[in-house]
C-alpha cells in the first residue's frame, strides 16, 4: 500500500505543479508543454484507481489529439505581440472576462459535488455493482442503456460545434482550378483529344 | 519494502532483455530495409561491413555516436533536446504490450490496445517538438505537415481499430489473438487490412507519404538541423515504430503468435518466431514499398486520409456490427 500512495503523491504533485505552471509560464509553448504533462499525469491518477479505460481514452484524445492542435495554433502565433496586447494594453478586457468565467466553473463545481451530498445513489448504479467485470465493459454496460440520451446528445453538441467551427473558417474561392480526379481518370482518346482545321493566318480557340 | 525492490529488480530485468532484442533487431531491419530497397533498383546495397553487410548499421551508429552535435543559435536548447528523446521513448515503451506468445509478455493489461493507440499518438509530439525547436523554415514546415497528416491517419486507424475490437469484444491484445484461432481476421476483414497497412505507412512517415521529410522540397524536415546522436535517435525511433506498426499490424489480422494452422509440424514451431516471421513478412512489404512507389502529393494524401479512407472504415464499421448482429456472431461477455 505504501508504494501505492508514493506512486500517488508522485503523479499529483506533478499534475498541481504543472498545472500552476500553465498559468504562471511567461512562454505561451511551454504553457502547452506543461498542458500535457498534466493530462498526462492525470492519465495515470485514472489508471492507479483502476479506470483504465478512462486514463487511455483521456491520453489518446486529449493529448493525441487536442494539444496536438493547441500546440498547432500556439506556434502559428505570434505570441509576443499576443502577449503585449492582452497585458500591457490598456484596455484590457480579457482580465475580468476570465475571472467571471473561472468564479463560474468555481460555482459549478461547487453545485455539482453539492449534488453527491443529497443523492447517495449517484455513485452506485445498477450494473457497477458488478466488480468482477472490467471497466470498459461497466461503462459500456452504463453508457448504452441507462444514458444513451445523454451519450446522443453529447455527440449532436460536438456535431454542432464542428459545423460551427467549419461554417466559421469556409470561404469560397473564386478563379482557383480544382482537380477532378474522376473528369481525369474517365478521360479517353475521344473524349480528350480534339482535331481542329486551322485555316492560314486565323487563331483557333480551344476552351479549357 | 524488500519484496518491491526484488519485484523492482526482476522487472528491470525482464525490461533490459526486451529492449537490447529490440534495438538490435531495429539495427538489423535498418539493413534489410536498405537491402531490399538496394536489390529493388538492381543495386546491391550494404554488402562491405561484415557478412552480407550486417554490421552496416552497428558502424553507423558508431560514425553518429563519435560526431559532434550541433544545436542551432537561435534554438529552443530545452525543447531541441527532449524532441528526439521523445520520440525515441515512446516507440520504445509500446513494446511493454506487445505479446510475443501467450506467456511471453512485459505486462498483460486489460486495455492493451488501447494504450498501443495512446502510445503511437503521442508518437506526433517528437516530431513537432524537434521541428519548432530548430527554429528554422523547412523544420517548421516539416513539422507541421507531419502533425496535420498523423492525426488525419490516426482516426481511419482507430476505426479500424474498433472493426477488430467488435469481432473480440476484449481490450486485450492475448484475447485478440486468440480470438483469431480460427479465422484470422484478414480474410473477413480484409479492406481494413489493406487501409490499415497503407494508414500505418502514413502514420511512420514512410514512403510513399514521406511528406515531412520530402528532401526535394524540405532538405530533410523536422530533421534538417540535427546531427550526430541526436539525428540517430531520432531514426531509431522512426524505425522502433515501424516494427511497432507491423507488430500491432499482425495482432490484428494476422493472428500474432499462432500458427497459420493448428497441424502437427506447424504447431511444433514455438510462438514468437511465428510473431516475428509475421512481423518480418509485413516489414517486407513496407521495404518494397518504399522502393516502388512514388510520393504522394500533399493534398492527395489529405483526401485519401479523410474522404476515401475515413467513410470507407465507418460504411465497414457499420457493415461488420450488422452481420455479426443479424448472425448472432456479437462476442459474449460472461460475468
Amino acid at each position: 500500500m505504501i508504494v501505492h500512495s508514493i506512486f500517488f503523491y508522485f503523479f499529483s504533485i506533478i499534475a498541481i505543479f504543472s498545472s500552476l505552471m500553465v498559468i504562471t509560464s511567461r512562454s505561451t509553448i511551454n504553457s502547452v508543454f506543461f498542458l500535457i504533462l498534466d493530462f498526462i499525469s492525470v492519465g495515470c491518477l485514472f489508471i492507479m484507481v483502476g479506470a483504465e479505460f478512462l486514463g487511455m481514452i483521456l491520453l489518446i484524445v486529449y493529448v493525441g489529439a487536442v494539444a496536438v492542435l493547441f500546440l498547432f495554433v500556439v506556434m502559428m502565433l505570434n505570441v509576443a505581440e499576443q502577449k503585449q496586447s492582452w497585458f500591457i494594453g490598456k484596455k484590457s478586457t480579457h482580465i475580468p472576462t476570465g475571472l467571471i468565467v473561472s468564479v463560474l466553473i468555481l460555482l459549478e463545481l461547487l453545485v455539482v459535488v453539492g449534488g453527491w451530498k443529497y443523492k447517495e445513489d449517484v455513485m452506485s448504479s445498477s450494473t457497477l455493482v458488478l466488480s468482477n467485470i472490467s471497466n470498459t465493459h461497466q461503462l459500456g454496460l452504463v453508457m448504452y442503456t441507462d444514458y444513451i440520451l445523454y451519450f446522443q446528445l453529447a455527440g449532436v453538441v460536438l456535431l454542432l460545434a464542428m459545423i460551427g467551427a467549419i461554417l466559421l473558417t469556409f470561404r469560397e474561392r473564386v478563379g482557383v482550378k480544382k482537380q477532378s480526379y474522376f473528369t481525369q481518370i474517365s478521360r479517353n482518346p475521344s473524349t480528350a483529344v480534339e482535331l481542329k482545321d486551322v485555316k492560314s493566318n486565323e487563331g483557333v480557340k480551344l476552351d479549357d | 519494502m524488500i519484496e518491491y525492490l526484488q519485484i523492482l529488480g526482476q522487472e528491470v530485468y525482464k525490461i533490459v532483455f526486451l529492449l537490447v532484442p529490440i534495438l538490435v533487431s531495429v539495427a538489423m531491419i535498418v539493413w534489410l530495409d536498405r537491402r531490399v530497397w538496394g536489390l529493388v533498383q538492381k543495386r546491391r546495397g550494404p554488402n562491405v561491413v561484415g557478412p552480407f553487410g550486417l554490421f552496416q548499421t552497428l558502424a553507423d551508429a558508431l560514425k553518429y555516436i563519435f560526431k559532434e552535435i550541433i544545436i542551432p543559435a537561435s534554438a529552443n536548447k530545452v525543447v531541441f533536446i527532449l524532441a528526439p528523446i521523445v520520440t525515441m521513448t515512446l516507440a520504445l515503451v509500446a513494446w511493454a504490450v506487445i505479446p510475443m506468445s501467450e506467456e511471453l509478455v512485459l505486462s498483460d493489461i486489460n486495455v492493451g490496445i488501447l494504450y498501443l493507440f495512446a502510445v503511437s499518438s503521442l508518437g506526433v509530439y517528437g516530431i513537432i517538438m524537434g521541428g519548432w525547436a530548430s527554429n528554422s523554415k523547412y523544420p517548421f514546415l516539416g513539422a507541421i505537415r507531419s502533425a496535420a497528416q498523423m492525426v488525419s491517419y490516426e482516426v481511419s486507424i482507430g476505426i479500424i481499430i474498433i472493426n477488430v475490437l467488435l469481432c473480440v469484444g476484449s481490450l486485450n491484445l492475448n484475447d485478440i489473438v486468440i480470438a483469431q484461432k480460427n479465422l484470422w481476421y484478414v480474410i473477413p476483414l480484409f479492406p481494413m487490412f489493406v487501409i490499415f497497412f497503407i494508414s500505418a505507412l502514413a502514420e511512420t512517415n514512410r514512403p510513399p507519404f514521406d511528406l515531412p521529410e520530402a528532401e526535394a522540397e524540405l532538405v530533410a524536415g523536422y530533421q534538417t538541423e540535427y546531427s550526430g546522436m541526436m539525428y540517430a535517435m531520432f531514426w531509431l525511433g522512426e524505425y522502433a515504430n515501424i516494427l511497432l506498426m507491423c507488430a500491432l499490424g499482425s495482432i490484428l489480422f494476422l493472428g500474432g503468435w499462432l500458427p497459420i494452422m493448428d497441424v502437427y509440424p506447424l504447431n511444433i514451431i514455438p510462438a514468437p518466431i511465428w510473431m516475428i516471421s509475421k512481423i518480418l513478412f509485413l516489414f517486407l512489404l513496407f521495404a518494397l514499398i518504399k522502393a516502388i512507389v512514388p510520393r504522394y502529393r500533399y493534398d492527395q494524401l489529405m483526401r485519401l486520409g479523410w474522404k476515401i479512407f475515413l467513410p470507407f472504415s465507418l460504411i465497414y464499421l457499420v457493415f461488420t456490427a450488422s452481420f455479426l448482429f443479424y448472425f448472432e456472431k456479437l462476442p459474449k461477455v460472461n460475468f
